[in-house]
């Protein structure tokens, strides 16, 4: 692989969001992946939604670990910083660069392998502590980079393009997030582009830790007959429990909906999710039916999509360690330090 | 019977059952001898549990201000019935058992030829307590009043040190002191003179000045503290955990804004090793100040990162405070045994600096330093500590802190800088010192972000499998690390009295036994210049000391002589101009065991024969 310049040519007519951006502003380098592959869909999806939301792009800070979904970050917000770290320990990363500066957006990207496998312990512990990000698995049930090895996500009974059967039961991140305290916590299909797109934006909005499981079809590895993480199977087993709406409070809400079939979720900065329901007895905002109705519908086969669980007044890390409203990594020795005579103090207690 | 006699001269050791309360009693009774104005240097040999098992407390009352360890025991309290007879046996000859003689011992369990001092300490304290917890934890305060009483302690020093521990609970203040107190009217009242004062006993003196008695790990807490810290992950590991714990106490202190009531710090008890440097490397990053501490099993768990720290540049420090290894090894022993682990951690070609603080002095200054260092030179800086110095409470020089000194940043390009027009490469060697200039995230709209990867790059931060970037890269880093040996503390030399072809090198905890070393040889005329060394790369002084010797000891803590090998990878020595001096068996070297094992050495290559003879083998 070497490293293309894309031709950055900015068309005239192309439109500015409100922070002066065309889309164009939030790509990045040219692909690597394989053509087809799901992950360039989601990425497709991430610069939509940046755009969507009229964020800057350099007050993004993209991480990720390592596999063909880790490089993705290479591929959009060109113009922010990206820290491609080491396999499966993204989430302490941005957790410690999260904590330098509260005031950036953390959006963080992995795989299934990364996530669900090498990386399990510090996926969980992420989102046990609440940093604020948006954690984004692409999850293609194999390895990719290494060239088609199951992961932890791949389903039991699920056959591999060589023909081997996983006989390991599957790791449900979703689940796991639920249980450990995740505040958002969402599905889609990275074929499903309508929905996806302000599933992002919603996690980008998000107060605490949101976390979005997408399936992504690895087209060269795990797209074949008996594979659970195919654009045909999950195409034929995809089950929406709602679709979502993301809008700030200053947008008009002109959308109509049946009474009865749509529910507001006000967040915390002022912007608002509208969920339209789709299955009527599906509540996101009540965590213990959702881990239930997800259990329920995956005994059935289905691939639950949508937005699965919300807490509007989710609070993070930050909150929780009481630190200071100006980032730490913008505090000098004025505040650091607590000078000479505090020095002579300490020494006298010390005699 | 012979009985040793010394003033201010002596070593004392505490056998104590784990979880009774005797540490604090003993830190009472080290401090009260401090108070005196002599110099006392005490050690805690415990067990990795937490009640139950054998403990011990040596401390080194030393006329000449001896921090480390002699070697050979003159008092034993022995207040462990479980190892009654290993205790005895280690006093020396002439020296003193101190035990309780609440129950009768059989004469078979004494030596002849010591002296024996027994004072019924369990039976003072129930006849004097009903509570169970209160006769356990005043019994060891009636024994520190005995001992105070044997040695010529002053009671005023205790209830000076009393009022000073219980200001504002005056009902404990006075329990204690009547405990002291019962130890010691039970020595006035029952040991008579030739037995009272013994032989070794403390004198006022004006040894101690204005240096300050703490351990090695609150010491570099603090350093972090006011070298800005504000991010801090860790997982819990005997003998680092006091570092944070205590960065964290520190902090509730002195860095929560008044007005808001905000902390200016972030403090993350991670899942595992791996997470907590993976949080510091975050932070450095995004540029907040950001350190890990942890023990050999730690850094083991966290090479991965490190090289990755090293690749991509950031800055991070990591203070290992180091016991025995391998595998869980001696989790409660001192040792300097990670020494290539940690200058080479990672895979691939990798190179670290490490610091060697040598007392909680200097634990302070390198936890400060090493967080400028790591910002000047974007790499991760290990401070080495010990066991040894890390949870003893050592006499060392006051913190001292230049009102003047800032934070030196390093080399990071500001929004205005970006919009100078000043070209950004991040993997550019522009200054020529190896070292490139980064941006922060965040820093402008347009201008200066980069994708930081751990896999090849040009040196405009692009993906790059090219031989010539990546030669280009790795280069630059080893022309980066000669600039960090001149940034690095160097190392202090001590000329011998007299010209000598004899050198000696040493570092971190063996520090204060050498220098006892140093006087002990000397009197047998054996002369030895000494270079203590204060980090890794070397600087140049390192090979010329070499080269000015026909031998150079190299005295360290571990079995294979690892600064050893680093002198003679890294310097091209001839190892036969390095002598090693090895002591790995868990406990701090002593001074006595360096000096025998010089002189023997000496002795036998006949060095010292030619230019002045040996006159005798250290004791
Ligand atoms: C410590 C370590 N072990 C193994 C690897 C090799 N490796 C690279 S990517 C990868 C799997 C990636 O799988 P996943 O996260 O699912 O990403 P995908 O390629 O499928 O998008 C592995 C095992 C590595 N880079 N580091
Ligand atoms: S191997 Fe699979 S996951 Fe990797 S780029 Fe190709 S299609 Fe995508
Ligand atoms: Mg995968």
């Amino acid at each position: 692989m070497t490293y293309l310049a894309k031709p950055h040519l900015h068309h005239p007519t192309l439109t500015r969001n409100k922070v002066g951006y065309t889309r164009r502003d939030y790509e990045g380098k040219i692909s690597t992946l394989c053509a087809g592959c799901g992950h360039d869909s989601i990425s497709a999806a991430i610069i939509q939604a940046c755009w969507e939301l009229d964020i800057e792009p350099h007050r993004v800070a993209k991480m990720s670990g390592i596999g063909c979904s880790s490089k993705t970050p290479d591929y959009f917000l060109g113009a922010s910083h990206g820290f491609n770290t080491v396999h499966g320990r993204m989430p302490s990363v941005l957790t410690g660069a999260n904590l330098a500066n509260r005031d950036l957006l953390y959006l963080g990207i992995s795989g299934d392998g990364d996530s669900a496998s090498i990386g399990l312990g510090q996926f969980a512990n992420a989102m046990r502590r609440g940093v604020r990000m948006a954690y984004i698995v692409e999850n293609n049930g194999v390895y990719g980079l290494t060239k088609g090895q199951f992961s932890a996500t791949a389903d039991r009974g699920s056959k591999s393009k060589k023909g081997v059967i996983n006989s390991d039961s599957a790791v449900d991140l979703v689940g796991i997030a639920l249980q450990l305290g995740a505040t958002y916590v969402a599905r889609s299909f990275s074929g499903d582009k309508e929905q996806l797109v302000p599933l992002i934006k919603g996690a980008l909005g998000h107060g605490g830790a949101a976390f979005i499981d997408v399936i992504s079809p690895c087209v060269t590895f795990n797209n074949h007959v008996g594979s659970t993480k195919s654009y045909d199977y999950v195409r034929e087993h995809n089950e929406a429990v709602n679709r979502i709406d993301f809008m700030d409070t200053h947008s008009e809400i002109t959308t109509k909906y049946a009474a009865g079939s749509v529910v507001d979720v006000p967040h915390h900065d002022g912007t608002m999710l509208r969920l339209r329901k789709l299955h009527a007895d599906y509540d996101p905002t009540d965590r213990l039916a959702a881990m239930a109705y997800m259990n329920e519908r995956q005994a059935q086969g289905e691939v639950v999509t949508g937005l699965l669980f919300v807490d509007a007044h989710a609070t993070d890390l930050h909150q929780a360690l009481n630190t200071s409203s100006s980032p730490l990594n913008s505090l000098g020795v004025s505040q650091l330090n607590p000078g000479n005579k505090t020095l002579d103090k300490i020494n006298a207690g010390l005699r | 019977m012979k009985r040793i006699e010394a003033i201010n001269d002596f070593v004392i050791k505490f056998a104590n059952v784990n979880g009774s309360g005797s540490a604090s009693a003993n830190e009472l009774f080290a401090k009260a001898i401090l108070r005196m104005g002599v110099s006392v240097s005490p050690r805690n040999i415990f067990p990795s549990n937490i009640q139950g098992l054998p403990t011990w407390y040596e401390a080194r009352v030393s006329k000449r201000g001896y921090h480390g360890r002699r070697g050979g025991v003159d008092m034993m309290v022995a207040m462990n019935p479980q190892t009654w007879d290993a205790d005895v046996a280690e006093i020396e000859p002439g020296g003193y058992l101190f035990y309780d003689s609440t129950r009768p011992m059989p004469k078979s369990k004494f030596r002849d030829d010591i002296n024996v001092i027994g004072i019924p300490l369990t039976e003072i304290s129930n006849n004097a307590y009903a509570d169970p917890r209160e006769r356990q934890l005043f019994k060891n305060i009636i024994y520190v009043g005995a001992l105070s009483m044997l040695l010529d302690v002053e009671v005023s020093v205790f209830e000076r040190l009393f009022a000073e521990q219980y200001k504002g609970k005056e009902r404990l203040l006075d329990s204690n002191v009547q405990a002291l107190n019962l130890g010691r009217d039970y020595v006035k009242e029952n040991v008579a003179a030739p037995d009272l004062p013994l032989g070794i006993r403390v004198e006022r003196s004006d040894f101690v000045g204005d240096q300050i008695f703490t351990d090695g790990n609150s010491a570099a807490a603090l350093g972090f503290v006011y070298g800005g810290a504000t991010v801090a992950a860790w997982y819990p590991i005997t003998p680092s955990s006091s570092v944070p714990e205590a960065f964290q106490r520190y902090c509730d202190k002195f860095r929560v804004d008044a007005a808001s009531g905000q902390h200016n710090y972030a403090i993350v008890q991670a899942e595992d090793e791996m997470a907590s440097v993976g949080i510091a490397i975050g932070a450095g990053w995004n540029g907040a100040r950001a350190f890990t501490a942890t023990s050999g099993p730690g850094v083991s768990l966290m090479t991965e990162f490190i090289g990755l720290a090293y690749f991509a540049e950031i800055p991070v420090t990591i203070m290992n405070v180091q016991r025995g290894g391998p595998s869980t090894g001696m989790p409660t022993r001192t040792q300097q045994s990670d020494l290539i682990a940690c200058a080479y951690a990672s895979h691939g070609d990798t190179k670290h600096v490490l610091l060697f603080p040598d007392d909680p002095h200097e634990c302070f200054e390198f936890a400060a330093m090493a967080l400028d260092l790591a910002d000047r030179l974007q790499t991760p800086i290990f401070v080495m500590s010990d066991l040894d110095i890390g949870m003893n409470q050592r006499l060392c020089k006051p913190f001292k802190w230049d009102a003047a000194r800032e934070y030196d940043r390093g080399k990071v390009m500001s929004a205005a800088d970006l919009e100078s027009g000043r070209e950004f490469a991040r993997y550019k060697d522009v200054d020529g010192d190896g070292i490139a200039w980064r941006t922060l995230p965040g820093a402008h709209p347009t201008l200066g972000s980069y994708f930081t990867r751990g896999s090849t790059r040009d040196a405009y931060a692009r993906y790059s499998e090219r031989g010539p970037d990546y030669v280009y890269n790795v280069q630059r880093l080893l022309k980066k690390f000669k600039t960090a040996a001149g940034l690095v503390p160097q190392p202090e030399l001590r000329p011998a009295q007299q010209t000598t072809r004899l050198g000696v090198i040493y570092f971190g905890s063996t520090s204060p036994a050498m220098i006892e070393t140093l006087d002990i040889l000397a009197a047998q005329g054996i002369h030895l210049d000494a270079m203590r060394l204060r980090a890794f790369p070397f600087p140049d002084s390192v090979e010329r000391f070499i080269a000015d010797h026909d031998l150079t000891y190299v005295v360290e803590q571990n079995r294979d002589a690892q600064m050893h090998t680093m002198l003679v990878s890294e310097l091209d020595i001839n190892p036969a101009c390095l002598m090693r001096v090895l002591h790995f068996d868990g406990t701090p070297i002593t001074a006595h065991f360096i000096a025998r094992s010089i002189a023997k050495s000496a002795a036998a290559s006949a060095i010292v024969a030619k230019n002045f003879p040996v006159q005798s083998e250290a004791a």
